[in-house]
């Protein structure tokens, strides 16, 4: 109880910090909105009958949205934390791991909800965003969000341990977000990468949360123009829980609290 | 051992094969300021470290209010409730005010103090609603005491508490020291500063290359009470020195063979930092 309590206390002090940082408010909550804005004024062609590229790259979007926001963000401030002192001070206070760790997830839950909003009232106004058509794809939507989020929390916590430093962080975690993202079908429709590419891809998690985004925003028709002629949902829910038990194992084990 | 609130029996530390701590005992009263003295490397940090629970030990037997802060399982975290640590450099949430951290931070303690009168205590006031990060250095210590002392410690580490601190701050900062101790808190504290150890502390180990040279009260430390003053004078255009325990007789002395003033005349005592260099040079 008390550590749910302090949990949520945790979570409340982590966006009040967040919403200070104006950086990353712009880069975490509002680059997705302007790389929508760049690639659905720039490609204006369907992708297949009733599907524009803009409604293909929502979906993409969205799902890289879950890992900026997760992975991308706590491999990179966690170092920073540890680097400042922060953590170390915090291990020497009553309050318990799990309750940093929810905090955390909190922060990632709330910024993630907020663009994800962004991106579907943006895409709405100003390309004409089809909303998620039936309950079954709104509860999909929901659960790829919830369990999304958790991966990629999971995994942030678990990579935060690599970067040597705060100050090289970034520089370490970018790139493998960045290419995971061409390689993942974000900026390119999947199906026109090359195999190993695809292959590549599907090792990860955010091939999967792209397809199962897909899945929600694009109509039934357009599985026939995926690689495997099918949405894999099973597959999807387990690979992303594979990760996230990864994610948390590693994190237990290897999270640490100070450099030295 | 139980009545020590901290007690450690033949402590060692290696680090890639090399003594970081190379054996060392010691106990420190409940109520009581311990200082330890020691350059940098002598292993003053590590000691503590293990401590405050944050680093493991190779050998030897530590208790911390009565606990082994290494072994604590189910009891971490109301020990933790009963100790608080200022570490030595931090710069952490810089986006918050004083006033959310210091609040923010009561609320993990069950027995938190008043978060307002530990701003008052640690003189930041004023500042209370200033960003963490516009604080000057030694406000910033002062914050770190401030979420050091928040839960009501019975035992508070200072590790280096005033480096970068002006000699105005200092003293004001010793008198909050005090005041802790005042109240019944056992305060630890490491420190480059002699001055400091002699302000505050009721007795003092002096550390170097791992091991404790020795332990007692400043005024006595390195037999300096008995220690002989050195008197160093001119005469017959020569200057002369001499070494002596009764220093006013030999001034008088001195004096009556010159018949009266004695030019240049100097009485020196061994400063506490003189006996420390002399102490610590000693290991080298």
């Amino acid at each position: 109880m008390r550590v749910l309590r302090l949990g949520l206390l945790r979570g409340g002090l982590e966006i009040k910090q967040f919403l200070r940082q104006r950086e990353s408010v712009v880069f975490t909550i509002f680059f997705p909105v302007m790389l929508l804005f760049i690639f659905g004024s720039v490609f204006k062609d369907s992708i297949a009958p009733g599907v524009t590229f803009s409604q293909y790259f929502v979906a993409g979007m969205i799902a890289t949205g879950l890992v900026n926001s997760g992975f991308q963000q706590l491999a990179i401030t966690i170092p920073m934390e540890r680097d400042f002192g922060t953590l170390k001070r915090l291990r020497g206070t009553p309050m318990s791991p799990a309750s940093y760790f929810i905090g955390k997830a909190i922060l990632v839950t709330v910024s993630t909800l907020v663009q994800i909003a962004l991106l579907m009232g943006f895409g709405a106004a100003m390309f004409g965003l089809d909303m998620p058509t039936s309950t079954a794809k709104w509860f999909r939507f929901a659960w790829l969000i919830v369990v999304g989020s958790f991966c990629t929390t999971a995994l942030g916590i678990a990579f935060s341990t690599v970067p040597k430093s705060g100050r090289g962080a970034s520089a370490v975690v970018s790139p493998i977000v960045i290419i995971l993202q061409f390689f993942s079908g974000v900026f390119f429709v999947f199906t026109q990468l090359p195999k190993w590419m695809q292959d590549f891809a599907a090792i990860f998690p955010l091939k999967w949360l792209t397809q199962g985004m897909r899945s929600v925003f694009l109509p039934d028709s357009f599985v026939q123009q995926e690689v495997a002629k099918s949405w894999e949902i099973g597959r999807t829910a387990i690979i992303l829980i594979i990760w996230t038990v990864i994610g948390i194992v590693f994190s237990v084990k290897k999270f640490k609290w100070s450099n030295s | 051992m139980s009545t020590s609130a901290i007690s450690i029996k033949g402590l060692t530390k290696k680090y890639d094969g090399k003594f970081a701590v190379a054996g060392i005992d010691l106990e420190v009263a409940y109520g009581e300021i311990f200082a330890i003295l020691g350059p940098n490397g002598a292993g003053k940090t590590t000691t503590v470290e293990i401590l405050e629970g944050y680093r493991s030990r190779d050998s030897g037997e530590v208790r911390v209010l009565g606990d082994d802060p290494q072994a604590l399982g189910e009891k971490k975290y109301s020990w933790r409730e009963r100790i608080g640590i200022v570490l030595q450099s931090s710069a952490d949430a810089g986006d918050l005010s004083v006033r959310e951290t210091v609040h923010h931070f009561a609320k993990y303690y069950e027995r938190a103090k008043d978060p307002e009168s530990v701003i008052a205590l640690t003189g930041l006031s004023e500042k209370a609603d200033d960003k963490i990060r516009n604080l000057s250095g030694g406000q910033r210590r002062r914050l770190d005491v401030a979420l050091g002392i928040i839960g009501s410690p019975e035992l508070l580490f200072l590790d280096e508490p005033t480096t970068g601190f002006d000699p105005e701050a200092r003293r004001a900062f010793w008198e909050l020291i005090k005041q802790l101790r005042d109240e019944g808190t056992t305060i630890l504290l490491t420190t480059h500063y002699l001055d400091e150890a002699e302000a505050l502390a009721d007795r003092v180990a002096v550390i170097a290359g791992g091991k404790i040279i020795e332990i007692s009260p400043p005024e006595t430390l390195g037999g300096r009470h008995l220690a002989q003053a050195r008197v160093t004078w001119v005469e017959g255009g020569k200057s002369h020195e001499r070494l002596t325990s009764t220093p006013t007789n030999d001034v008088a002395t001195i004096s009556a063979r010159l018949g009266g003033e004695i030019p240049e005349l100097q009485v020196i005592r061994p400063s506490l930092e003189d006996i420390y260099l002399q102490m610590i040079g000693g290991q080298e």
